[in-house]
């Protein structure tokens, strides 16, 4: 049998009801892996009284009977949630100490189903970034090595310590959260499924902010059956976010059926990107092959505004985010800065912020600063805005002509090394020029891996679904990955 | 356009962090980089395009105006760095 810590959801939830496994040895074959693995970064606050409890709770309701799917099963919550009494820090030395009186509504949700919080994961601070080299707790380390390399890896950004954590079978799934393709980047980068869903399918309630209007969590798990059941777990109406949905949220696993016959599928020609490598090209072409073998026919499509939405979001990420973080000032909670004699309030505004900030996210804030101030608002904010509108119609319109899905590539290469300089911010923006569309339109997007490059590192690509249709993406996805068959592990370094 | 240092000085003042003289050269760098690429979005033609409010057409629910939760000063203070009698402590504001 599979070491325990390396089922699936969907197995462990089997076994569990059969009688097979309890929820305490998951727990602890998933703990044992996380004491081994402290080379990964992966997990930065243990929760192991947490977890022990939760999964003897868990035996007792499965043993009951009528537990949900999410019952028993040992997930990992990235350090963006909120969670009551375990530190919360979404990477950042400036929530330094925090340990909220509350909990995330994701997490709440997850927590009521049954799930075992084994820790918190690493990431980007306040999830800025596409490496997770921007966290306070040091980078994470992605699983997977290119072949005849020691060369450690990113696992990606901003959930990077979700992804190597659900790729290292430390977890045998992990919440996320996605502003620009923190969700699906990393997911790509490591061989795991992510899937963002729609904006306002999960409540942003008790997630630090980043950039509301972008924001969205989603599941990061092994196999698109499993990211159904979590993000079954997590979606649903909350009255505490004024954005959140008020939709019935589906069994999307009873949605699985792999017949995609007669969908219409969209090759985008827009992210046929100049300086594309081969192998992602290959790739995907290969997976609309695939799809087309099931039974979708593919389309042709046109986005023409796509090369817009990088700048686009380079306005309304900062923007945003420079008014989300303004919470952030030495009075409530975390950090405050030493003050010398004389020091009044500017001043440990100022200290503490430049102390508790790290470099990329000062430069975040004082860009979207810039681009609201009194002069630029309309030449920057206001145009980007309208950017963001045409975008959506892009979308809006290829949908209207009955394409049902989107399928595209989710990176433009496979993970990249850690430590590299970094001259240009901008460079690293790139990272995300596949995913940011769909948070810009609050689509639906999955990514998942379908194959390897010539250096054994996996490869993912994308489908992006119609809004509140996640059930359809998820069945699209799972036909896709039924036919790519990707079983790749990383071999174990650490 | 062109950032200068004394437009970074000025942005890191409106946005309350303390950057040091000599990082300001560095700093305008970096904002004369990200801007010089949100710069394309001059390319388009936006003038009868309304910006985007909302992600997903929908209205912002309402509700009844009452007191719907409260009473919770401890658990409000309880992280704050610095908390004296029931209150936020923070250095002189006025002279």
């Amino acid at each position: 049998m599979t070491d325990l810590n390396a089922l699936t959801i969907a197995e462990a939830r089997d076994a569990l009801r059969k009688g097979e496994v309890t929820s305490v040895e998951l727990t602890e074959a998933c703990l044992k892996a996380i004491e081994g693995a402290d080379a990964l970064g992966a997990v930065v606050h243990k929760t192991p009284e947490i977890a022990r409890e939760r999964a003897a709770a868990a035996d007792a309701r499965i043993k009951a009977g009528g537990a949900p799917s999410m019952c028993g099963i040992p997930v990992g919550i990235k350090d963006l949630f909120c969670t009551q009494g375990v530190a919360s820090q979404a990477g950042s030395k400036i929530l330094e100490g925090f340990r909220p009186e509350y909990e995330s509504t994701v997490s709440a949700q997850l927590r009521d189903a049954g799930a075992v919080m084994l820790g918190k994961l690493n990431m980007d601070e306040f999830a800025m970034g596409s490496s997770n080299e921007t966290s306070v707790y040091g980078n994470a380390v992605n699983p997977w090595r290119a072949e005849g390399s020691e060369a450690a890896l990113t696992p990606g950004g901003s959930s990077g310590g979700s992804a190597a954590a659900v790729a290292a079978d430390l977890c045998l799934g992990a919440t996320g959260t996605d502003t620009g393709g923190s969700i699906r980047q990393p997911a790509a980068f490591t061989g795991t499924v992510g899937l963002k869903p729609t904006y306002g399918r999960c409540s942003r309630w008790g997630i630090v902010a980043f950039a509301s209007s972008l924001d969205q969590a989603g599941p990061m798990t092994r196999t698109v059956r499993d990211a159904a059941i979590m993000g079954t777990a997590m979606m649903g109406h909350d009255r505490k976010d004024s954005t959140s949905a008020d939709l019935p949220v589906p069994d999307f696993e009873a949605m699985l059926t792999g017949d995609i016959r007669g969908k219409v599928i969209g090759i985008p020609r827009e992210y046929r990107m100049d300086g594309m490598p081969a192998e992602i090209e290959t790739l995907w072409t290969q997976g609309a092959e695939m799809l087309k073998a099931a039974g979708a026919e593919l389309r042709d499509i046109t986005l023409p505004h796509t090369k817009y939405a990088l700048p686009t979001y380079y306005v309304i990420a900062p923007a945003e985010a420079s008014s989300n973080l303004a919470r952030y000032d030495g009075v409530r909670y975390g950090y405050r800065a030493t003050l010398k004699q004389g020091d009044g309030v500017t001043e440990m505004y100022e200290k503490t912020r430049a102390e508790g900030f790290g470099d990329e996210v000062k430069r975040r804030v004082m860009i979207g600063t810039y681009v609201l101030s009194a002069g630029f608002y309309d030449a920057y904010y206001n145009r980007a805005r309208k950017v963001r509108a045409l975008i959506k119609r892009d979308f809006e319109t290829v949908f209207a002509d009955g394409i049902d899905a989107i399928l595209t590539p989710a990176t433009p290469s496979a993970a990249f090394e850690l430590g590299q300089e970094h001259v240009d911010p901008v460079e690293m923006y790139l990272n995300d020029v596949f995913t940011v569309t769909v948070n810009l339109a609050g689509l639906p997007g999955i990514a998942m891996p379908t194959g390897l490059d010539a250096r054994g590192l996996p490869l993912g690509l994308q489908l992006i679904g119609r809004p509140w249709e996640e059930g359809e993406l998820l069945n699209t996805a799972y036909a896709l990955e039924q036919a790519a068959g990707f079983v790749a592990k990383p071999a174990k370094w650490w | 356009m062109s950032i200068d240092t004394t437009t970074a000085a000025k942005v890191a003042k409106l946005a309350r962090i303390r950057v040091e003289d000599e990082d300001l050269p560095a700093l305008a760098q970096d904002f004369n980089a990200i801007l010089g690429f949100i710069e394309q979005l001059g390319e388009l033609d936006v003038d009868d395009v309304e910006p985007m409010t909302s992600v997903t057409p929908m209205r912002l629910p309402r509700r009844e105006d009452v007191v719907t939760d409260g009473g919770q000063q401890a658990r409000i203070l309880a992280n704050a760095p610095d908390a004296r009698e029931g209150f936020f402590a923070v250095p002189k504001v006025v002279e």
